[in-house]
């Protein structure tokens, strides 16, 4: 159950009160007719799976009905920040250090049993 | 219960001492007999006091088996509880069952009973061949005979059962929000909450047990001087006085989920009876889910002690040495005479002491270490009892309970008996390995926990905004245990924004404590798989030998061994045997511990009852239903409903003919009939509706539907089909032109929140330019639709609206007045009849309904439900989304090329996908009519067809059907389907096999069955 | 004017009108009595506007019309000194408009008049929807056994309104005053919801006024 930030409502929410919309800045390609086949699979149908820092649009359906996004980590499922639709994203996967993925599973020595 | 049965005697039970009421007296019966205890008792310690030896029978080898433990960990004591059917609870511990007057508890396991048990027979034979893995490897061939296999395991191994009548208790969710929320009310918790509570936060208390106070209401040691559990008394006073400080007893936080959301289990009436008592003639709920989202978590959790792995350690009389001294302290009973203590440690010294202050005899305390030395150690020696070093228990004798311990010297790194074995004869054994942290709620978040050499346990890994004080951390000295909560409660605080006040820490004793020694399996004189029994996992019936097979068996994940062996599965998620059982896969593998890793634990801590899962979303609030404005004159109207989304529509109206209900059959075909002859009226409100305003509403709607709107006039209505950008068909609905930039749209009843949302994606994400908004406005207007050849007539007696044809066309909408009350009426058609779609505001609608049929009886107005107006809208091959479609459909598969504007200017959803390969295939599944070769039958809906019936099986199937009904108007069976390439088939015979064996004939036709030039609507 | 349709939905008084209620009266009964410690009170037929547009180009018009400013704080709710007309913030472009019944023609008539030309859109639910209030001591706990939203008076002092979730519906909650909270439930929705308190308020006693 995730709590989630709203950036139009300048609150935590919980997670029953928004949908998911799948992955962010998915452009709609400006001339349709000019793409091919595949450019247009691409659009429709091909979305990223990373393991790490990852942007998702969301909606407050039971809210303010707005669409924004998220930046996650897939694996802590922490939220790293939300932005107003049209805003970029302040953090990334390049720009953010792995650490906290190392952190996440250690195998130190210890004793025999 | 028999009244002439004698209670027996408590004759375990101390004079003096403990924190139970001996001045009142509670019966209970365990297993139909009865028995007496105390308030203040769980149901273990009554039944520890009254010389109850045996709990249970084992899950796989039936053994005997008592009472292990005294709290959430106690693995054998699971019992049945309840008098009467609906009052059966299963996997109750009765270590944490508050005992109350008339208690009825009864052991899960055991068939017959657990004094003489049938498959303790079984176990007996077949121990030495049933490994881990036994039921998967011998019940398995023929697969087909498991069912019958596991009717008798499932009977033989029970887990309990639940009720077969209905629950009288109520049971609900409380959504809380806080600052902070500590976990457990012990030394950690107390001092951390008090610091939290202090600085003003909004603080959450959860503690699993009857009392707050954790191991200070049993403690040896004393604050300030005091016995500890004052010191616990006041804190718990001050707390229970701060208006931001909620204190839940007897609630398990039982999960913790992300972003710091934990359940806590709540049980607020299980200590009073089987079901709530009525106060002032309301009953309360009997067990509350509280949803909790917290700023902080404070784990104070605790550790459990860890029990020695020795030969038969689960005969009965093998306890705890912790569980004994809270036996004896807290609930004044001692579980036997005398006692033998093998420890690792200095803790397991207080069982000792305890044991010997209540006046029983100690027959040896035996120390796996070679120079034990303490404060404990050294009071148990000025007690004079005999400490045997560098020894351990190797093994319990006895069948149902103790009789003797067999003890020796052993050599833990060699892994060996080292000495002579000598036999003291004794009831009772207790045992102590050391802690193990209570990292279980930890382990929900994902976080893996850490291994720590010093305290031979795993602490808990943290996730962001949890922090874990005490023993749970590691930490046992009570002193320092209290300077760890305090902090934690501090830290807390100020995170979320409150300032520290000052919390004076009591002065603790400091005891010297001698160095623990890691013992996780006693060796014994025999090689492991070879010995007797050395059990690991008491619930689960899993031993040391068990283990050892896994790994031979070449099983190295400590996943894969749980799963293997069955260790820590269940309600009991390893709570004791989970370090002993991972550290004896890591000697058998040569590996370390932390190299082998622990496993997961997971929801929940301990049982939860289902009532408190499902809270109120039960009977009829499980889910919401939704009725338009005249959903009483349905109900008296004796309408039968189907459910769509979550709205109640009427289905179709039975009357009674000649003193009979009809059938649905009957009911619908009159109610076509009335419909294509006469007039109908149904119930649309529930239709979505959508209010569209703004000077650009005109060009969103060109690029969201797939048809044209630019030059849909004012007082103009038009059907648009909608697309998904794959091309693929996903609501279809008439939106009417109310101004020039006024519009509004209908959706499909169960798509109206989707489309809304849908609008408002690509407003928001694509096209924020374009100036419109969108209101949902379906439960503000009630629509009624009126349809027949008589509708005109009907609609002109209470309307002032001129509905002359020519005047008022098919396609249009005027506003006026209908019965008195201001209405839009819709000149549009689902049936193929002359229509009037009726809207008024909802408030009025039961007006203008009831006034409808005043006037309506001489036309013959019939009420007509869902089903009839499904046949009639096939009959003219309307379709219905999502039962002609399925997200695989195009407008082209569906033959609407007339609904489909391609010279468009913007390139409208969906419009691009149209020209991709695959939907221009011409082997696409298209929509097509089916008329059966015999009228009679009515096609199954779903059915599969196929082109050559003596096809050999797989046959190659080339569509199905989507809808099909009987038309009583033309008194035939019909249907449309999916076909491919079916457009180009017409006139040809397609066949559908039927899994009864026959195969039905059917001719491709046009989907429209009737009226296939359209008149009829436009009379 | 902007070029939108306007309708006024109501007439006269002679004509019966069922609030969203009605059945669940006859179906669930009103329970009344002494000894409760929760109050539920229905307030049918108001009017109920939903006001789109930029908050700029409304809030002057709101002003002048209403005599209320429009609130420009997420979850504001501002009411006139009756407490008879309200506004709620429920998006940066949405605010819901509540007046006694019959009102909201007249008020949206001029409110159009005075916007002129600009871009906004203002819709009519008044059939669509209606308001419940709560009282009573148990008040704040029925509400934590109903919505998800934190009641708590830290986090929702009077003024404060959302849209969030109800069991398994959707409901706007206000708190216009200390004692008072308020529920804008949906038509179809409004028998679940009433069914939903009154089974949840049961422990406390409930007493329903007509």
């Amino acid at each position: 159950m995730f709590y989630i930030y709203c950036p139009y409502c300048g609150e935590h929410r919980e997670e029953e009160e928004f949908h998911p919309k799948g992955q962010a800045h998915i452009e709609r390609p400006k001339n349709p007719e000019e793409c091919s086949d595949e450019e247009w699979g691409d659009y429709l149908f091909f979305r990223d799976n990373p393991r790490g820092v990852h942007h998702e649009m969301w909606v407050h359906a039971v809210g303010c009905r707005k669409f924004f996004n998220i930046t996650r980590h897939t694996v802590s499922y922490e939220i790293l920040e939300t932005y107003k639709m049209g805003e970029q994203p302040s953090i990334t996967a390049e720009g953010q250090n792995h650490s906290r993925e190392a952190a996440a599973v250690s195998h130190q020595e210890g004793v025999r049993a | 219960m028999s009244q002439s049965k004698q209670h027996k005697q408590q004759v375990f039970r101390l004079a003096t001492g403990g924190r139970i009421d001996r001045t009142r007296t509670l019966s209970f019966t365990f297993n139909g007999q009865p028995y007496q205890g105390h308030p203040g008792d769980t149901l273990a310690s009554a039944l520890l006091a009254n010389g109850v030896d045996i709990v249970n029978r084992s899950f796989k080898y039936s053994r005997p088996r008592g009472i292990v433990a005294a709290g959430a960990e106690e693995p054998n004591g699971i019992v049945q509880l309840g008098s009467s059917e609906a009052a059966q609870v299963p996997n109750v511990r009765a270590t944490q069952q508050a005992l109350f007057n008339d208690l009825t508890a009864r052991s899960t396991n055991g068939w017959p009973n657990v004094q003489r048990d049938l498959m303790g027979l079984v176990g007996k034979l077949g121990g030495q061949f049933m490994p881990p893995g036994f039921y998967y490897k011998t019940f398995m061939a023929p697969a087909s005979m498991w069912l019958t296999y596991e009717k008798y395991i499932r009977k033989a191994a029970g887990l309990g059962r639940s009720p077969m009548e209905d629950d009288p208790d109520s049971y609900d969710h409380f959504n809380q929000h806080c600052d902070v929320l500590v976990v457990g009310a012990g030394a950690a918790g107390l001092s951390a909450a008090l610091a939290a509570a202090r600085s003003g936060a909004r603080v959450m208390v959860a503690d699993e047990q009857e009392e707050m106070g954790g191991s200070l209401l049993d403690s040896r040691e004393t604050l300030n001087g005091e016995p500890a559990d004052q010191w616990a008394a006041q804190v718990l006073e001050e707390l229970a006085g701060c208006e931001n400080v909620t204190l839940l007893p007897r609630t398990t936080a039982n999960g913790y989920h992300d972003h710091n959301f934990v359940t806590l289990h709540e049980r607020r009436t299980e200590h009073l009876g089987e079901t709530a008592p009525v106060v002032n003639g309301h009953r309360p709920v009997r067990s509350r889910m509280h949803r909790v989202r917290v700023g902080q978590v404070i784990l104070a959790t605790g550790a459990h002690e860890r029990p020695l792995v020795y030969a038969g350690n689960d005969v009965p009389g093998n306890l705890l040495a912790g569980a004994v001294s809270t036996y004896i302290r807290r609930y004044g009973v001692v579980p036997g005479r005398q006692l033998v203590l093998s420890t690792s440690n200095d803790y397991g010294y207080r069982a000792a002491l305890d044991w010997k202050e209540a006046g029983c005899e100690v027959v040896a305390i035996v120390d796996a270490r070679e120079a034990p030395k303490g404060d404990w150690v050294e009071a148990a020696r000025a007690q004079g009892i005999k400490i045997i070093t560098g020894s351990a228990v190797i093994e319990a004798k006895g069948s149902n309970r103790v009789t003797a311990a067999r003890v020796a010297k052993i050599d833990i790194d060699a892994f060996k008996v080292s000495g002579p074995v000598q036999e003291l004869a004794c009831d009772t054994i207790a045992s102590s390995g050391g802690y193990s942290p209570v990292i279980h709620l930890a382990s929900h978040t994902g976080a893996r926990p850490t291994w720590r050499d010093d305290i031979l346990g795993f602490v808990p890994g943290l996730v962001k905004g949890v922090q874990a004080c005490g023993g749970v951390n590691g930490t046992y000295a009570l002193g320092d245990v209290l300077a760890e909560g305090v902090e934690a409660g501090i830290k807390a605080a100020a995170t979320m924004g409150y300032a520290a006040q000052t919390v004076n820490i009591p002065s603790a004793e400091r005891l010297q404590q001698g160095a623990a020694v890691a013992l996780f399996q006693v060796p014994h004189e025999k090689p492991t798989l070879r010995g007797p029994k050395q059990f690991v996992d008491l619930q689960n019936d899993v031993t040391a030998a068990g283990i050892e097979l896994a790994t031979r068996e070449g099983f190295e994940s400590i996943e894969h061994i749980k799963r293997y062996t069955a260790m820590g599965f269940g309600t009991d998620q390893g709570k004791l045997g989970n370090i002993n059982g991972m550290a004896i896969a890591a000697r058998c593998l040569n590996r370390s511990i932390p190299e082998v890793g622990t496993t997961v634990f997971r929801p929940n801590y301990t049982p939860v009852t289902f009532g408190a899962i499902v809270g109120r979303h039960c009977r009829d609030l499980f889910d919401p239903e939704r009725y338009t404005a005249l959903h009483q004159w349905h109900v008296e109207r004796g309408a039968e409903f189907e459910d769509v989304g979550q709205w109640k529509r009427p289905w179709y109206y039975p009357e009674k003919v000649n003193g009979k209900i009809e059938t649905m059959h009957q009911a619908v075909a009159r109610e076509c009939l009335a419909v294509r002859e006469k007039v109908g009226i149904l119930d649309a409100s529930t239709l979505g509706k959508i209010d569209i305003q703004g000077p650009d509403a005109r060009e969103f709607l060109a690029r969201i539907y797939t048809n044209k709107w630019e030059k849909l006039a004012v007082g103009k209505c038009r059907y648009g089909l909608m697309c998904k950008d794959d091309g693929m068909v996903t609501d279809d609905g008439v939106t009417s032109c109310l101004a020039e930039n006024h519009f509004l749209m209908t959706t499909t009843t169960g798509g109206a929140a989707a489309i809304l949302e849908w609008l408002e994606l690509w407003h928001q994400t694509e096209w924020p330019e374009l100036d419109v908004y969108f209101s949902s406005v379906t439960d503000h207007w009630a629509t009624m639709t009126i349809t027949g050849p008589e509708a005109r007539k009907l609609l002109a007696e209470i309307t002032d609206i001129d509905l002359d044809r020519d005047s008022f066309k098919f396609m249009d909408w005027r506003s006026g007045k209908v019965a008195g009350v201001p209405a839009r009426v819709f000149r549009i058609s689902f049936t193929g009849e002359l229509t009037f779609e009726i809207n008024v505001q909802a408030n009025y609608a039961m007006h203008v309904w009831q006034t409808l049929f005043k006037h309506g009886e001489k036309y013959g107005l019939t009420p007509y439900g869902t089903e009839t107006m499904h046949v009639l809208r096939a009959e003219k091959g309307f379709i219905i989304v999502g039962q002609e479609t399925d997200g695989s459909v195009t407008p082209e598969d569906l033959g609407m090329q007339w609904c489909v504007g391609y010279d468009k200017p913007f390139s409208w959803i969906g419009k691009r996908a149209l020209t991709r390969s695959d939907t221009k295939r011409e082997n696409r599944k298209q929509l097509v009519g089916l008329r059966p070769k015999d009228p009679k039958v009515i096609l199954e809906e779903g059915a599969q067809i196929v082109l050559d019936p003596k096809h050999a099986i797989p046959m190659p199937m080339v569509g199905h059907v989507t809808s099909s009904y009987y038309s009583p108007i033309l008194d035939s069976g019909f249907a449309l389907a999916v076909v491919k390439g079916g457009h180009q088939k017409l006139g040809e015979t397609v066949y559908l096999p039927m899994a009864d064996g026959q195969t039905h004939e059917a001719e491709i036709v046009s989907t429209v069955f009737y009226d296939p030039k359209g008149e009829r609507q436009h009379v | 004017m902007s070029n939108a349709a306007t309708f006024d939905t109501r007439t006269d008084t002679a004509i019966p009108v069922e609030s969203p209620l009605a059945y669940s009266y006859r179906h669930s009964g009103a329970p009344r009595g002494s000894g409760y410690r929760l109050k539920l009170r229905e307030r049918a037929m108001l009017g109920h506007l939903i006001l789109r547009g930029g908050a700029i180009v409304l809030d002057e018009a709101v002003r002048e019309v209403l005599g209320i400013n429009l609130p420009g704080k997420p979850q504001a709710l501002v009411q006139d000194a009756s407490g008879e007309r309200s506004i709620q913030w429920l998006s940066p472009d949405e605010w819901l408009v509540i007046v006694p019944g019959g009102e909201e023609f007249p008020l949206e008539t001029q409110l159009r008049e005075r916007l002129g030309d600009a871009h906004y859109a203002i819709s009519d639910v008044s059939g669509g929807q209606t308001l419940l209030e709560i009282s009573g001591e148990a008040a704040r706990e029925l509400l934590m056994k109903t919505v998800i939203y934190d009641v708590h008076p830290s986090n929702f002092p009077v003024g404060k309104g959302v849209t969030t979730v109800f069991a398994k519906a959707t409901t706007i909650i206000r708190r216009p005053s200390e004692e008072r909270w308020e529920l804008v439930v949906r038509r179809s929705f409004a028998d679940y919801c009433y069914r939903w308190l009154l089974d949840a308020g049961s422990e406390y006693g409930v007493n329903v006024e007509q």
